[in-house]
């Protein structure tokens, strides 16, 4: 997540955050108040200002914050006058909610607060249950309450309708005060402390949190209701404690500790998902009894404390069984807080220096970590203007004297940590009223001379020194530094750009007088460095993992521009000329040294190259197995340097030796199949994908798998000529376990006739994990990941494990997914349920099927590459819903399960799940913040104008909201922004065809149809509501150029029938066939799909890529399909190939391509080449 | 797209045509022909030239024939050097193809190394790279490579195999990335001017102000002759591959691209042609 974030308040009260990927402290962009708390969560951050109010700050997001506020207008029948706004005293509101107790004028419905705002005015919804109602939206009943029909019958006697209008949240990166009730019962006094965390508790409602804060009076509040939809939430309940709380800390989990006035630590025991306020408290003693506990925070199964004596303490044996743990460890260092972040990483603010500390070899097993480090980052405005080192030590020094001389009379403890900035005296001098004289000349002080103020130079020698020392003891002089601070403050603003502690750049006498002030005032404790001074920090947005690279350690302020661009494969633009000469000159080079000399000899000889080895074979006849094999791979290189290679598999069978062999260019694709026991990939020919049947080889190791697939892999794209990054018309594909293919699309395989069969497509793959790809004819490629991340293809080229191919444009990624395993019991009279099943029950303990075993123990991660990184839990969000505890119920095995116990219910199931993550590298780059559920992008449509306009590109994010991304272009394929298009109901499919025609999937499985989207009006203006096929639910559709499919959830694929240019939306939807996983239609209206199961001569094999024939623009349905390669294949998209078979066209085309995609500044020549290769073998 | 990749493809295939003849006192039984070859700029001369030895092998008698040994313009080619060093360094200025005088008799043993076999030229160039790993990464790169590895670098050099070379290859050329680079850059200054065979000192690709050094700030400070002043005529060529690289390139991206397979930076200084 390149998003997160760790949040920080430094002395002054000023918040600021500093990114996982920057290395520089930003200000919070709304920076008009001061605070002395935050506590972040992914997107938003609670705070307690310095006026005691709690206010939160919600990122801005494309996707607006929206509520529906709904009412329901109920009528009933009479003779008289028809259906009228009569009830009968009996009745409900004639305006009520939806059970109808409630009354609900629609005018008296209020906005909660003045962070809300109206989106619209009130409307009848016409939807019902995903078909239109057309009658006002009316729906009839028999009475109230009662169910409802969308006909009315003889005997309706009652009728409602519902009412929508939205709300919308506007209070974004900006911090909103939370309103606080006007009863003075309920008020709560001034907080001293807050603390947000429970997100991992349960996810209904989405973005659920729980707020905890402390009252100065040591009361402990909760806030009631805050979730992603209502992030203010809706009031503060007291909980009873048995102590005076001064801090509190909650985790993202189950974990909540209190510390009390007294010293000793509370945690709040039986926290769950349907009571997230937990029941009840235990208290933990301090580590020694002299020093009790002033502060502590927890993570997902850690604590931390500080005593009152600084020592920093880690608590041993916490789990979710015992939210106390076991004993305490001293750990090393000073600190005046802790804070536990995200993946449990942790942030100290040190004693001496105030500087952040991250603790470093944080881990899974190894939750203590190692080491703490300083982050050094400094302030963005610390760059801009380097504030001297000086003036900051002076501020520091002033604050700390400020909290001594006033700390008995409010602060609750001595604890200066909590204390530090919680009184932010109204004596206190802000920085920004010392925006005063910014004129004055001061350019030449010297460095060190922060406390001497406008002294002149020649006077430094002597009052800088006098005035420095001070500063070396914690206490200063109060009167002296109150009197100081305005001017120090002052200087914090000014531009200066010498770092503190060069003397060069001054002039020669002062250079003298400040190094002679150096080793007075500033070398110890607190380096000459001119680093922030902190008082909080927060970690709750800060995502810190294993592979994350940090660049808040090395980096020093007044750093230089070259230091920031050392990713040198990247160009940036000041790098640009000298590579541009080496490339140049290179090219140069070899015309002059080898144009003219082409027929010489070469010196050595491209001769035969084998590789040998031994792998094991599933073999070919039955009893399948894995036999020992050996390998060769030998390799030729003919005349005209072309490379072809044959892979020869000698088996012994019947102590007969014997061999197989492959030509590689012959083979259309290499699968690795990784498993939990197994390196082994699979090589299909198009006998093979006919047969089903591929050649399956398994290494020893996974390196050397990884070695024997690179080098194939390289053999067949060399023999086939395709290197390089793909054309644009590529077609993407992806597998059941994420690996991503590509192929090339010949001309031929769209041809009206004499069509290349498609098992003779040769695919390679590509670095990279996803679920979802999408590629337009324009090389924008955008992908999404199981963990829902969108990424944008970058351009890099097939990296198969580095070996020989390029690196650049290539990065980290990461996915992460669930592994399900099920919890099986049967009722018996004696005990209950209970998991003792009977002899032919499924494993107490299954998969999904039930056939297979699979124990919390023994279940390990799909394959070597990912690693846990959860722990099992219950998953309530299975279908057909759960009771409290999970479980779901049925009468027997297998069966539909439930979510309640009826009489008839003998077994019951429950699903754990646990996420795993893998950390791959591949040509993508994260598109953020939004997490994605599917998208569409434009496809090219054929002999059209593409100039001019962005690239429309569709999507559905994963809460259901749909997006319209704008800016995206060839060059900018990422786009710049995200433009929310407002639906009344979650979506789950969208798809854009090549004349803007948007098409979208609710979740309900009816269709919407986007009304007036045109490069001008990229959102449109309304949906059309089109109801699904009989009696099934849509799941997907796919546009192309004109022709509109649907795929609905048992399978079935749909033709929209009679779409016209003046009526899009078609009149009915024809069937065209079954078995079908996913579709995608192209801007030839090519149709190509995921087809569930194919029959080969020698096997089956389940998600096989399959073709539509005989399209044509008379018969857009089509006649049969062309099977393809299968086996485990998951998604494919074929929406950038507008390749006809046309010679002349698609030629035109290629060279159109390879012209433009030379990025400016590369010679034209260089970038020309490689890419021409591939397309003139097409045409 | 260009790509850094095909910088190092580019100076992997690098080529020179060269013309080998025999030289004129040699004895022959018959009137000896030239010999056209294309030799790769990255290899070593005694690697690449078995064909150019049996060519003129087969015009002589074998009492005449001793070890072989190459000469330019009165000058014998040191055959531990690259190919592409020697010919920046001694020809680069002179029309192609490259004109090479071949010997069998009268070894200058005062000038040259002996090259009895293929094994002297993989000694010398392991020990190159062993020495640029050390500099480079404290040789822990290279020590942690298997024995077969080593051997795949050099089957790589040997066999003019870009991948299988580059395969291994690019493990030396990594770095922490916490770091900004190699500890030290491995080169090496070479001057016909001078006496002195070359010039190689310790020096780090990032400056302690975390500016990175470039090509320009190497030869101020180790070789600062070679550097025009600010206003002064450009009197000198640098050259590494055949290409002059901007004084601006940073040390660290030249030798992760243009170091030769010995993994070491072998820079020419030669005088700017007055043409």
């Amino acid at each position: 997540m390149p998003n997160s974030a760790l949040w920080a308040v430094d002395l002054f009260g000023k918040v600021h955050t500093l990114s996982t990927a920057g290395q520089y402290w930003e200000p919070c962009k709304d920076s008009q108040l001061e605070f002395k708390r935050v506590s972040a969560a992914t997107q938003c951050c609670w705070g307690i200002a310095c006026d005691n109010q709690v206010y939160v700050y919600v990122c801005a997001s494309d996707v607006p914050i929206r509520r529906r506020e709904e009412a329901y207008e109920n009528q009933r029948w009479n003779p008289v006058g028809g259906f009228c706004e009569k009830l009968l005293p009996s009745d409900r509101w004639q305006w009520s909610d939806v059970s109808g107790l409630q009354h609900r004028p629609l005018d008296g419905v209020a906005l909660p607060s003045p962070h809300w705002v109206w989106e619209s005015d009130w409307y009848v919804d016409e939807n019902f249950g995903g078909e239109p109602t057309e009658k006002g939206g009316w729906t009839y009943a028999i009475d109230f309450p009662a169910t409802y029909t969308r006909d009315k019958k003889w005997n309706s006697c009652v009728r409602r309708r519902r009412w929508i209008r939205y709300r919308r949240y506007e209070s974004r990166d900006a911090w909103a005060k939370i309103p606080s009730k006007d009863d003075p019962e309920q008020l709560p006094d001034p907080f001293n402390d807050l603390s947000v965390g429970g997100w991992e508790i349960t996810d209904e409602p989405v973005g659920r949190l729980s707020v905890w804060a402390v009252s100065l009076q040591g009361k402990v509040w909760y806030r009631e209701d805050v979730s992603h939809p209502n992030p203010e939430g809706s009031s503060w309940s007291l909980m009873d404690t048995p102590g005076e709380a001064v801090q509190i800390s909650c985790g993202p989990h189950d974990l909540l500790w209190v510390t009390l006035w007294e010293g000793q630590a509370l945690v709040r025991e039986g926290i769950n998902r349907n009571n997230p306020k937990g029941s009840s408290w235990s208290i933990v003693e301090p580590p020694t009894s002299e020093n009790g506990i002033m502060h502590v925070s927890v993570g997902v199964s850690v604590v931390w404390a500080i005593t009152k004596d600084r020592k920093v303490w880690f608590r041993r044996g916490i789990n979710s069984h015992n939210p106390c743990g076991t004993s305490w460890i001293e750990m090393v260092g000073e600190m005046t807080m802790v804070n536990v972040g995200l993946n449990d990483q942790v942030w100290g603010i040190g004693c001496e220096d105030r500087a952040i500390y991250f603790r470093q070899g944080v881990t899974q097993s190894e939750l203590s970590g190692k080491t703490w480090k300083a982050i050094v980052a400094s302030r963005e405005c610390d760059r801009s203007h380097s504030g001297s080192s000086s003036s900051l030590l002076s501020a520091g020094c002033f604050f700390g004297d400020e909290v001594r001389g006033s700390g008995e009379s409010c602060a609750p403890s001595d604890t200066d940590a909590s204390s530090e900035a919680e009184r932010p005296g109204p004596d206190r001098p802000g920085p920004a009223e010392s925006g005063d004289s910014p004129g004055k000349p001061r350019d030449s002080l010297a460095p060190g001379s922060g406390t001497g103020r406008a002294t002149e130079p020649g006077e430094e020698e002597a009052a800088g020194p006098a005035i420095q020392t001070p500063g070396l003891e914690p206490c200063p002089g109060p009167a002296s530094t109150l009197a100081e601070l305005p001017w120090t403050n002052i200087d914090l603003k000014e531009p200066r750009r010498a770092p503190g502690r060069s003397a060069a750049g001054f002039p020669e006498t002062t250079g003298l007088s400040s190094l002679g002030l150096l080793p007075l005032g500033l070398e110890e404790p607190y380096g000459a460095d001119d680093h922030p001074l902190w008082a909080w920090v927060s970690g709750g947005d800060c995502a810190v993992e294993a592979h994350t690279v940090l660049k808040w350690f090395t980096v020093q302020s007044g750093l230089s521009p070259s230091m920031q661009t050392l990713s040198l494969s990247i160009t940036p633009a000041q790098t640009a000329a000298w590579r541009k000469q080496i490339f140049q000159q290179l090219t140069e080079r070899t015309k002059r040294e080898l144009e003219n000399f082409r027929h010489y000899e070469q010196a050595v000889e491209q001769s035969v190259w084998v590789k040998t080895g031994a792998l094991q074979w599933w073999c070919d006849w039955k009893p399948h197995k894995w036999v020992d094999v050996r390998v060769a791979l030998e390799q030729f290189t003919g005349l005209d340097g072309a490379r072809d290679s044959i892979l020869f598999i000698y088996y012994v069978v019947h102590e007969e030796k014997k061999y197989i062999h492959v030509f590689l260019n012959e083979v259309t694709v290499l699968v690795p199949v990784l498993n939990e026991t197994k390196h082994s990939f699979a090589l299909y020919t198009p006998e093979r994908t006919r047969q089903r049947w591929p050649v399956r080889l398994a290494a020893a190791t996974e390196q050397d798998m990884n070695d024997w697939l690179a080098l194939l892999n390289l053999s067949c794209c060399e023999s086939r000529r395709v290197h390089g990054r793909p054309s644009p018309q590529a077609i993407w594909s992806i597998t059941c376990k994420g690996d991503i293919f590509v192929s090339e699309p010949s001309p031929n395989l769209e041809a009206p006739e004499h069509v290349l069969p498609c098992d003779q497509m040769f695919w390679r793959q590509m670095g990279g994990h996803l679920r979802v790809v999408e590629a337009n004819g324009q090389g924008v490629v955008w992908g999404i990941g199981y963990d829902h991340t969108a990424w944008v293809y970058t351009g890099g080229g097939s990296c198969f494990q580095g070996l020989a191919s390029s690196t650049s444009n290539i990065y980290t990624q990461s996915d992460v997914k669930c592994v399900y395993i099920y919890e099986n019991q049967r009722w018996n009279p004696v005990t209950g349920y209970s998991s003792r099943g009977l002899p032919t029950d499924r494993y107490m303990w299954s998969d999904a099927s039930g056939l297979q075993e699979r124990t919390k123990a023994s279940t390990k991660p799909p394959s070597l590459q990912w690693s846990w990184v959860s722990d099992w839990a219950v998953d309530f969000s299975v279908p057909g819903g759960t009771d409290q505890e999970g479980w779901q119920y049925a009468s027997d095995f297998p069966a539909s399960y439930h979510g309640y116990k009826t009489m008839k219910d003998f077994v019951r199931r429950r699903c754990w799940a646990r996420k795993c993550k893998l950390v791959t590298s591949g040509p993508w780059l994260e598109v953020g913040p939004l997490a994605l559920a599917d998208v569409s992008i434009i496809p090219e449509s054929p002999g059209a104008n593409r100039s001019g306009h962005s690239i429309a590109l569709w999507a559905i994010s994963d809460k259901g909201d749909v997006l319209c991304r704008l800016g995206v272009s060839e060059l900018n394929p990422a786009g710049s922004s995200w433009l929310h298009v407002g639906t009344d109901q979650p979506f789950t499919s969208v798809s854009i065809g090549a004349c803007h025609q948007v098409w979208a999937v609710a979740r309900d499985g009816s269709a919407f149809y986007r009304g007036s989207v045109s490069p001008a009006q990229p959102a449109g203006d309304c949906w059309y509501h089109i109801p699904s096929p009989p009696k099934q639910r849509l799941k997907q559709v796919s546009v192309g150029q004109t022709s509109v499919y649907a795929l609905d959830e048992n399978g079935n694929l749909w033709y929209r029938q009679g779409v016209t240019p003046s009526y899009p939306q078609g009149s009915s939807w024809e069937h065209v066939s079954n078995n079908v996983r996913q579709v995608s239609v192209g801007p030839l209206d090519q149709v190509w799909v995921i087809a569930n199961k194919v029959q080969g001569s020698h096997s089956l094999s389940r998600g096989t890529v399959c073709h539509r024939t005989g399209v044509q623009p008379r018969e857009p349905k089509g006649q049969g399909w062309d099977y393809g390669i299968g086996g485990g294949w998951d998604h494919i998209s074929v929406r950038a190939n507008a390749t006809r078979a046309l010679r002349g066209r698609s030629q035109e085309r290629a060279a159109e391509c390879s012209g433009e995609r030379g990025l400016p500044g590369a010679p034209s020549g260089v970038a020309g080449v490689p890419q021409e290769a591939p397309s003139l073998v097409r045409c | 797209m260009t790509d850094d990749k095909d910088v190092l493809r580019d100076v992997w295939f690098g080529r020179i045509p060269t013309c080998f003849t025999l030289y004129q006192d040699e004895i022959t039984e018959r009137e000896a022909e030239p010999y056209y070859l294309l030799l790769p700029r990255v290899s070593y001369l005694t690697l690449v030239t078995d064909k150019v030895k049996k060519h003129f092998q087969k015009v002589m008698r074998q009492e005449d024939i001793s070890e072989i040994w190459f000469e330019y313009e009165g000058t014998p080619l040191k055959w531990h050097y690259p190919i592409g060093l020697l010919f920046d360094l001694l020809a680069s200025s002179s029309a192609l193809p490259w004109n090479i005088t071949v010997h069998f008799k009268s070894f200058p043993e005062k000038d040259l190394l002996h090259c009895p076999s293929k094994d002297a030229i993989e000694a010398h160039f392991m020990s190159c790279v062993k020495e640029a790993d050390a500099l480079k990464h404290k040789s822990q790169v290279i020590n942690e490579m298997q024995k077969k590895d080593h051997k795949q670098l050099w089957m790589g050099l040997q066999n003019d195999r870009f991948d299988q070379f580059w395969a291994i290859n690019r493990k030396l050329m990594e770095y922490p990335a916490e770091e900004n680079g190699f500890r030290y850059i491995p080169f090496r200054i070479y001057q016909t001017t001078t006496e002195r065979p070359f010039i190689q000192k310790l020096f780090r690709p990032v400056a302690a102000d975390g500016q990175l050094h470039t090509l320009g700030d190497l030869l101020k400070d180790v070789c600062p002759s070679a550097v025009a002043p600010e206003d002064g005529e450009k009197k000198n060529q640098v050259m590494i591959h055949g290409i002059e690289p901007m004084l601006e390139t940073p040390l660290q991206w030249l030798s992760e691209h243009l170091s030769y397979p010995d993994n070491f930076l072998h820079i020419s200084i030669i005088p700017q042609p007055t043409d």
